[in-house]
């Protein structure tokens, strides 16, 4: 920070009040986070479909995101506490790039808070698995084990979209959500493997995630329509059958078999049709910005 | 007044640009842990380029801050940063001169980055140890925490000296 140091205000209201700064007014530093970036879509590419999957993306890191901020202050030890943390902040930084690309791939030039706070509940496009409340933390770390797993799978793949701008999120998102999944199976295995009880409450935590766990594998029409462009979901189940495999084995755990949770007339997450604990969860995500629209931060 | 494009590291811009030191590593410059990406100079206006550490390093808008403030305090009026994505930041990028920094301060530079090829293998149980310890230099250190206080460092305990300390992750 020497740089604030050797700054030569005259007084504090004109360090406050000088223009185009963003660190002065608390708040206001909340600048476009693909400033600079070519955000040209390739040609080949429809600009509509590529801002519908970048805000599925972005939803699902977003929605999450949220979830995992919930554990502050709850966590079982200040580790995990700042595990969670920034985990969340991680996928948080995930959901700006994306939400914003949106924005950009769309031609409607909306931001990230336009995305994030003024849409509304039919309108978001997560997964099911990222909205579900936090429950215990066993169920908590197998939605994380279960999420990351994918989510890699499907962010390895994405790094050679030809969509650059994408390649370039996923390249940056892989290294991070590898340190998520290890982060989570090692809590899987410690406490499958662990007690009597801490046995069965990690074995119940699982079989409450699997049954949001098919959705993670059907293809949304906009993702198919999108080819070289996006990921089919498709493609990852068996990569990520065998990491739960071998996190599940170590855990002495099996792995569930439950029926997916039904849609309403077919359709789930993606299409925005969400469970009831969504209304919830956007209720407090977007209250203060609600309360003031006009607000900076 | 530069008008080609100048990216010469001798640059005045450069040096100024260089010099501004990471908000939460400040220890470091930006140019110690390889953010900074490019200086050009063109017809008056000051392009720099940094990239973020992680996706949600929440410390780039305050590196944009500073280093509009720096060179603008060194006469430059027009600074325009700018960001990458491509390639993506690695633990590689932080210089001899900045793991040395970091050293000196209490914290473990990173080893290598992994080089990767196919799907990621898990990891089960903590990396076995090859991080020294930065205040005694045993090399009989485990980790702690995968995660710290910033996204880019895990926590880590001396079983020589016993003292906790941080490591930059390799990525
Ligand atoms: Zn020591």
């Amino acid at each position: 920070m020497s740089a604030v140091s050797k700054m030569a205000f005259d007084n504090a209201y004109e360090a406050i009040t000088e223009e185009n700064d963003a660190r002065w007014a608390y708040g206001t530093g909340f600048t476009d986070p693909l400033a600079g970036v070519d955000t040209t879509v390739p040609a080949e590419v429809d600009g509509a479909d590529l801002a519908a999957y970048c805000l599925m993306l972005g939803d699902d890191a977003l929605i999450l995101s949220h979830r995992l901020q919930q554990w502050c202050t709850h966590a079982p030890e200040l580790e995990d506490e700042v595990a969670l943390a920034n985990i969340g902040l991680d996928l948080l930084g995930q959901a700006r790039m994306l939400l914003t690309r949106a924005g950009k791939a769309d031609g409607s030039d909306r931001t990230e808070d336009s995305f994030a706070f003024f849409r509304a509940e039919h309108e978001f496009r997560n997964v099911r698995l990222a909205e579900a409340p936090n429950g215990d933390f066993a169920f908590s770390m197998a939605r994380l084990l279960v999420f990351a797993t994918w989510r890699l799978a499907l962010l390895q793949r994405l790094t050679s979209s030809i969509d650059p701008v994408l390649a370039a999120i996923a390249a940056k998102g892989v290294k991070e959500v590898t340190y998520h999944r290890d982060y989570a199976a090692q809590w899987v295995v410690r406490l499958g493997d662990g007690t009597e009880l801490s046995h069965e409450r990690m074995q119940a935590g699982l079989d409450a995630v699997w049954p949001l766990v098919g959705e993670l594998f059907e293809p949304h029409p906009v993702e198919l329509r999108l080819g070289p462009a996006a990921v089919d979901v498709r493609e990852l189940r068996p990569e990520f059958d065998e990491v739960i495999a071998q996190v599940l084995g170590a855990a002495t755990l099996q792995v569930p078999d439950a029926e997916p949770l039904a849609g309403v007339s077919g359709k789930a997450g993606r299409d925005g049709v969400h469970t009831e604990a969504m209304g919830y969860l956007l209720a407090e995500l977007q209250s203060v910005a609600r309360a003031h629209p006009e607000a900076t931060w | 007044m530069v008008t080609a494009t100048a990216t010469t590291e001798m640059s005045r811009a450069y040096q100024v640009a260089a010099s501004v030191t990471d908000p939460e590593l400040p220890m470091l410059t930006l140019a110690d842990l390889g953010v900074l990406r490019e200086v050009t100079e063109e017809d008056g206006v000051v392009r720099v380029t940094i990239t973020p550490t992680y996706s949600g390093c929440p410390a780039m808008d305050t590196m944009r801050d500073d280093l509009v403030h720096a060179l603008r305090e060194a006469g430059y009026r027009d600074v325009d940063v700018r960001t990458v994505l491509h390639p993506a930041w690695s633990s590689d990028w932080i210089t001899e001169e900045g793991r040395r920094k970091l050293a000196e301060a209490g914290i473990a530079p990173p080893g290598p980055a992994p080089r990767r090829s196919g799907p990621i293998p898990l990891t089960l149980t903590p990396p076995s140890s090859r991080v020294p310890c930065p205040k005694c230099g045993s090399p009989d250190t485990v980790e702690t925490a995968r995660f710290s206080a910033t996204a880019c460092k895990a926590l880590r305990r001396c079983r020589s000296c016993d003292e906790p300390f941080e490591h930059v992750k390799e990525i």
